[in-house]
């Protein structure tokens, strides 16, 4: 089954039109979620009313666009600055993560590592309660001992953010780790012989090297961010980001509104992978 | 001098990590079991006990929810794996140059698109009012509009979709370090097309199979949206029954129970698959 081995016709039309299907299958969902974001209706389904950039634009009732529905906005907001603390947070601790495994060899280390993959096999919403409960308990402590009330323990954006750069940092830990791998130790070694102090060599050298995977791992932690649901929904206080936003309004029943957002939110992820790949391709 | 800034090196390195680690993840898993086994006597006053874990173990409604999860689950990841396999070898080894290519590339595009809007995608298309309802009767196939969600096969629909991904990924990567000239010679010595397949691609892509497997199994089990919006009023997940507990009913301790069950399953279902297979959990993941 290579195409080098002859293979029937049939074989080969039937395998053909198998992976076709596939890939229908893989584009029909996204498709029609844009597709129905111009819809002149109220409802995101058939019949189709004709098109429209109401959804987008639109200023009057019924049919409100984005960028005059103040709720969406805000939500927007409240995600792009969740998403870039995370993004901050999980690449300067993934960055030092990968220094860690990478240079140094010490006790323990095998045991670090399992524990730093945890994250990915905990299920989201098993990590948003866990985060939830301690919280809890420290601000109760906090409140036995001082009488003290610390909102910040509360639900709210602090924990959402903790939570999700609890697991966002193992994967920014990976991709920088894959890199640093390949760094040849030679080049830092001659900046110490011609007199650098590591420090200095470090960031003159290996950072460097590092750039594209620290600046790929930042775009995925903050797309990754902005998509989480699972532990946002456990942590989340009274500023919704996008997702638990867009996810209230379906539950009441979705208009045309939904799809114009979702089609945004394609359009900017793929635009953000889209540069990254043009950026890593860069000799 | 050296050494000692290389020991200071280390410790500001290790300070991040064990932070991280020890506030974000263990000890908060440490406070969810111990809450998970306390009792709440009256207000502020608790007694260890089993109780919550005694009640979900003995409890009807808990139990089935806990083991249709568990099954279901298998059951989405196994479908992945068929449904992906054809895919995956399709990009690895048949298509060719910019072909595979725009073929591997495509497969990534749901990952950049948020599970809502994916979910979001598959209720437009099957909703009463839907497009493939209105393709049926306009077909032929049925005289009134058709309610295709909320059953168990639109939420697997769903379940497979959200993880396809995260099997053909891993698959075409261990399928293409296979040498076409192995398969080959596989054929050269009279074998089928059958017998290549089982004595030499699927031992070689074993790897990506079993990681495809654990990822796509833990992220079926976790699933929340898919299961909530796709599924009907019987197709409870665990992780509904868990977000019941800790937001609706404020029942915190017997949610933490919960919280473990799931962990513990979906640990030891992990655990199995790698002692099984030979594997460990950082040639998998890492």
């Amino acid at each position: 089954m290579i195409p080098t081995i002859p293979q029937s016709r049939a074989f080969r039309l039937v395998y053909g039109s198998y992976v076709a299907l596939f890939f229908l299958y893989l584009v029909l969902p996204l498709t029609v979620v844009a597709v129905f974001a111009f819809n002149d209706s109220q409802f995101p389904s058939l019949p189709w009313e004709g098109f429209t950039w109401n959804w987008f634009f639109g200023d009057e009732r019924p049919q409100i666009g984005i960028f005059h529905e103040r709720g969406i906005l805000r939500a927007v907001g409240t995600s792009a600055f969740v998403a870039a603390c995370v993004a901050v947070l999980s690449v300067g601790v993934g960055t030092t993560n990968a220094f860690l495994f990478n240079r140094y060899e010490f006790r323990g280390k095998g045991l670090l590592y399992v524990l730093m993959l945890l994250p990915l096999v905990i299920p989201g919403i098993v990590l948003g309660i866990s985060i939830l409960v301690f919280s809890s308990t420290l601000a109760n402590g906090i409140w036995d001992l001082a009488q003290m009330d610390i909102q910040a323990l509360r639900p709210g954006l602090l924990l959402v953010i903790l939570g999700q750069f609890s697991f966002i940092t193992t994967i920014a830990t990976l991709v920088i780790s894959a890199r640093l791998q390949k760094f040849d130790r030679t080049l830092e070694e001659a900046a110490l012989n011609l007199g650098a102090d590591r420090l200095t060599a470090v960031r003159t050298i290996t950072l460097p090297f590092l750039a594209p995977a620290m600046i790929g791992a930042v775009v995925v932690a903050f797309l990754m961010s902005f998509e989480n649901f699972n532990t946002t929904l456990m942590l989340v206080g009274s500023d919704a980001p996008l997702t638990i936003a867009m996810f209230d309004r379906l539950k009441e029943g979705s208009t045309p509104l939904l799809n114009a957002v979702s089609l945004l939110l394609m359009l900017g992820s793929s635009l953000l992978a889209l540069l990254v790949i043009l950026f890593q391709r860069r000799p | 001098m050296r050494r000692h800034q290389s020991r200071i090196a280390f410790f500001l390195l290790l300070t991040p990590l064990v932070l991280w680690l020890g506030l974000l993840i263990i000890i908060p898993h440490i406070d969810m079991l111990l809450i998970s086994l306390r009792e709440r006597i009256s207000f502020g006053v608790y007694e260890p006990s089993l109780t919550h874990y005694e009640k979900a173990l003995t409890e009807p409604l808990y139990l089935r929810t806990f083991w249709r999860t568990a099954v279901m689950s298998v059951l989405a990841t196994a479908i992945t794996l068929l449904i992906a396999f054809p895919v995956a070898y399709y990009i690895a080894k048949m298509a060719k140059g910019r072909l595979q290519q725009v073929l591997f590339m495509l497969c990534l595009i749901p990952f950049y698109v948020s599970e809502l809007v994916r979910t979001f995608g598959w209720m437009i298309l099957l909703r009463e009012t839907g497009l493939v309802s209105n393709l049926l009767q306009w077909v032929g196939l049925a005289d009134r509009p058709v309610e295709l969600l909320y059953t168990d096969a639109t939420m697997m629909v769903g379940l497979v979709y959200t993880s396809m991904l995260f099997m053909v990924v891993p698959l075409v990567t261990t399928l293409e370090s296979l040498d076409d000239s192995v398969i080959e010679a596989g054929y050269d010595l009279g074998g089928s097309g059958l017998s290549v397949l089982r004595e030499i691609i699927i031992p070689h892509a074993m790897p990506g199979i079993v990681s495809g497997c654990i990822v796509v199994f833990m992220l079926s089990l976790g699933n929340y949206l898919t299961p909530t919006m796709l599924g009907g009023k019987d197709s409870l997940w665990f992780t509904e029954m868990i977000y019941n507990q800790f937001i609706v009913r404020s029942n915190w301790e017997l949610g933490a129970a919960f919280g473990f069950m799931l962990l513990i399953l979906s640990s030891v279902i992990v655990w199995g698959v790698l002692r099984l297979t030979g594997r460990t959990l950082k040639e998998t993941m890492g």
